[in-house]
């Protein structure tokens, strides 16, 4: 899969509802950041989870959320990074 | 949306235990074995597949158990779905085991 994100971008997580495995933490979905940086292309967790290849590879990136846009409060210096695959991950302006 | 027994980021939690402590033995005979069945080239299934399975215990179980007995649970599972034991073998095993005092 080829990488859509760079440094810089605007994305949400999507708020997408999953019952099977995945590594994308519930607290993040629907949530507004910014793209830090792409850390490469790696098989899907979600299919390696089931004894499958994890086809097609999935871009990762660290993504920036700000604390308020989490927890609907604001706390000073404080940014929130996880690592999201491309799949959860949409742009937004 | 569905929330995974394990996904407990933002929930109410009491303090992090932020203390060092000892593997005992059976946590270090749990990992080996985990390793062992995990290898990228001659295991049976990945890190990510025991995710899957230890996500997957009762919500009575997930917070009952220990980090490593988590993890046999999953194991438990896991060579079940692949083939290496049957489940009927496996629950005889264990109960012969029980029977000589071991721990399921």
């Amino acid at each position: 899969m080829t990488p859509r994100f760079a440094a810089g971008d605007n994305v949400r997580v999507r708020a997408r509802e999953i019952a099977t495995h995945c590594r994308t933490p519930y607290y993040l979905r629907g949530k507004r950041g910014v793209i830090v940086r792409g850390h490469g292309t790696f098989p899907n967790p979600e299919e390696l989870a089931y004894h499958q290849l994890g086809v097609p590879h999935q871009p990762l990136y660290q993504v920036a959320f700000d604390y308020a846009e989490v927890w609907g409060k604001r706390e000073r210096n404080t940014v929130i990074t996880a690592d999201i695959f491309q799949h959860w991950l949409e742009a937004v302006d | 949306m569905t929330r995974g027994v394990h996904d407990l980021g933002g929930l109410p939690a009491g303090p992090v235990d932020l203390g060092e402590h000892d593997r005992t033995f059976f946590d270090q005979r749990v990992d080996a074995m985990m390793r062992l069945l995990s290898h990228p080239t001659d295991g049976y299934f990945t890190v990510d597949a025991m995710r899957r399975a230890i996500e997957a215990l009762p919500r009575d179980d997930y917070f009952g158990l220990t980090y490593y007995e988590r993890w046999v649970r999953a194991m438990r599972t896991l060579v079940v779905e692949r083939g290496l034991i049957g489940a009927d073998e496996l629950e005889r095993k264990l109960a012969a085991l029980a029977a000589r005092g071991g721990r399921p």
